[in-house]
């Protein structure tokens, strides 16, 4: 008898579905092998814990006495601008935000330690912000100038959206010049010091999925603590690229737009974040749920390092050029072993995105399933 | 017996032109390493020593800076690692020259060692989640 997604929600709702997260899958498969956990595995959770710069809130902080209208002036939250090109109280949030007056890169390498992305983690966490905000004064709208504090508990609307996040494979950064580069891949030791990533590998949704076969537009997930939903597809977003036999993507491929309310998350699932020399992001924790509908799924969410390629390009000169070739390709097994073999060096390897929490957040959404909290959606519509 | 130790100097500007590590090396017979040194004008200087030699001599080494009015601290209290900011990512791993990160095989999770510290302050600048601060 098949299995489909309403059936396996029966199960949840009865308490007696199987979950398990993307990494006990494989050692499961070993033990009892595909046919018969995909028989008895209805679910399979994936997750990921990495800096994702296209992520930001939008926020309506509620009409003032008298009226003002935001769009087309100007709006900060601590001293962070926002977009307010959007009707009177509107207002979106960058995770990569700055304050006016933060030096960036002038005083090189720049620090970033205050942006959009930590004025996010501090809006979670239940902290008054400073807004600021000007007008030009309209005649329904006179107000020119508002200076308040908001609290997100006093928010009528906050909502994440983020354009670009979960991206599917992603380069391993590396530096064949003479000076340290400071990158959103982190800080690069000259003549190949090290060598950084950013994937949870076997655990990232998109490579237990790799033809977005479960994950569509609508998928309920796991963002940010609470729960979100894949909006569309994200910027970016390109399939068309070269698989392995197993196919999986070998350089950064598919890519989620996501969105979810903030008032529902939590800080220690969205964290301000630094890169030196190169800006402020925020780290976004995200879990998604794979329904085992047949062989063919369990079979991708059986995918562990070893299988998972990743192309190791040069950040000094060939991607700041966008003349990107690959220096070698290695698998998430070498990256994860501590260092890596290139060009007859041995050199040592640092994850950006955190395996040990985005293992966390798979179990926390196996936990949430298991006790009948979340079920699982249909797609609406599949992703391109 | 040979010892080593990693220490922190603190001293005032009025000893920054004085031969100092002259004498521990030929008063006391000890060998030394200058992980760091950093002298600002008209402020304190600060370096950051590995010292090895007899037990007994290390001591007295000790004993004549501080007579001399130099702070000496051990070297691990510089570097402050905040767990609770740390998401054990791994970023500071690679860039750490000592090994004082570790990764546990099983949790996946990144433990810091400050007996291997020598306070390069590398590990700062690479840490995207402001979890290693540096105390003066
Ligand atoms: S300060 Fe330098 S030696 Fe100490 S932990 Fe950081 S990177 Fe390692
Ligand atoms: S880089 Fe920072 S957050 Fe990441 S493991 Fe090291 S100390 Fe923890």
């Amino acid at each position: 008898m098949a299995k489909t997604i309403k059936k396996i929600n029966e199960k949840i709702k009865r308490g007696k579905a199987v979950v398990v997260t993307a990494e006990e899958i494989i050692d499961l498969v070993k033990k009892r092998g595909m046919k018969r956990c995909a028989r008895e595995v209805d679910v399979v959770t994936t997750a990921t814990f990495g800096p994702m710069c296209s992520s930001g809130v939008f926020i309506n902080f509620g009409h003032t006495k008298p009226k003002i209208k935001v769009g087309g002036g100007k709006v900060y939250l601590n001293d962070v601008p926002a977009y307010g090109g959007l009707a009177a109280v509107d207002l979106y949030l960058g995770a990569s935000a700055l304050p006016d007056d933060d030096p960036r890169n002038r005083v090189y390498p720049g620090e970033f330690r205050y942006g959009g992305g930590h004025v996010i983690e501090e809006l979670v966490a239940g902290k008054d912000i400073r807004l600021k905000a000007s007008g030009y004064g309209t005649d329904c709208y006179p107000k020119k100038e508002l200076e308040t504090k908001i609290n997100i508990r006093d928010l009528d609307k906050a909502i994440l959206y983020n354009p670009r996040n979960v991206y599917q494979n992603y380069n391993v950064a590396v530096n064949l010049s003479d000076r340290v580069i400071y990158t959103y891949m982190g800080v690069l030791q000259p003549r190949l010091g090290n060598a950084n990533y950013c994937s949870a590998g076997q655990l990232s949704p998109l490579f237990n999925d790799p033809y977005y076969e479960t994950i569509g537009i609508g998928t309920r997930i796991f963002l940010g603590g609470g729960i979100g939903y894949v909006a569309f597809s994200g910027t970016q977003h390109n399939p068309r690229v070269k698989r392995t036999s197993k196919g999986i993507p070998r350089s950064p491929a598919g890519t989620l737009a996501l969105i979810g309310n903030l008032k529902k998350m939590s800080p220690k699932w969205l964290r301000g974040t630094s890169f030196t020399g190169y800006g402020a992001t925020l780290t976004v924790g995200i879990g998604i749920p794979i329904p085992i509908l047949n062989e063919r799924i369990l079979r991708f969410t059986a995918v562990e390092d070893s299988q998972i390629y990743a192309p190791v390009i040069d950040y000094s000169k060939a991607y700041p050029l966008g003349k990107e070739t690959i220096i070698k390709e290695v698998s998430y097994a070498q990256l994860r072993s501590g260092s890596i073999r290139i060009r007859g060096k041995e050199v040592p390897t640092s994850s950006l995105s955190s395996y040990a929490k985005a293992r966390e957040i798979a179990n926390i959404l196996k936990d949430w399933i298991r006790r009948k909290k979340f079920l699982l959606t249909e797609p609406v519509a599949p992703l391109p | 017996m040979v010892r080593k130790k990693r220490v922190v100097l603190t001293f005032p500007h009025s000893l920054v032109d004085k031969p100092i590590t002259y004498h521990l090396v030929k008063d006391y017979g000890l060998v030394f390493n200058i992980l760091k040194a950093r002298v600002t004008p008209r402020e304190e200087g600060r370096l950051v020593l590995e010292i090895e030699g007899e037990r007994k001599n290390l001591n007295k080494g000790i004993k004549f800076l501080k007579d001399l009015g130099i702070r000496i601290e051990p070297l691990a209290q510089d570097i402050r690692w905040i767990e609770a900011r740390c998401t054990h990512c791994g970023a500071c791993i690679a860039i750490c020259p000592t090994q004082a990160f570790t990764v546990d095989p099983k949790t996946r999770k990144v433990s810091f060692d400050k007996k291997k510290c020598i306070v390069c302050e590398l590990c700062i600048k690479a840490c995207p989640y402001r979890a290693m601060e540096i105390k003066f």
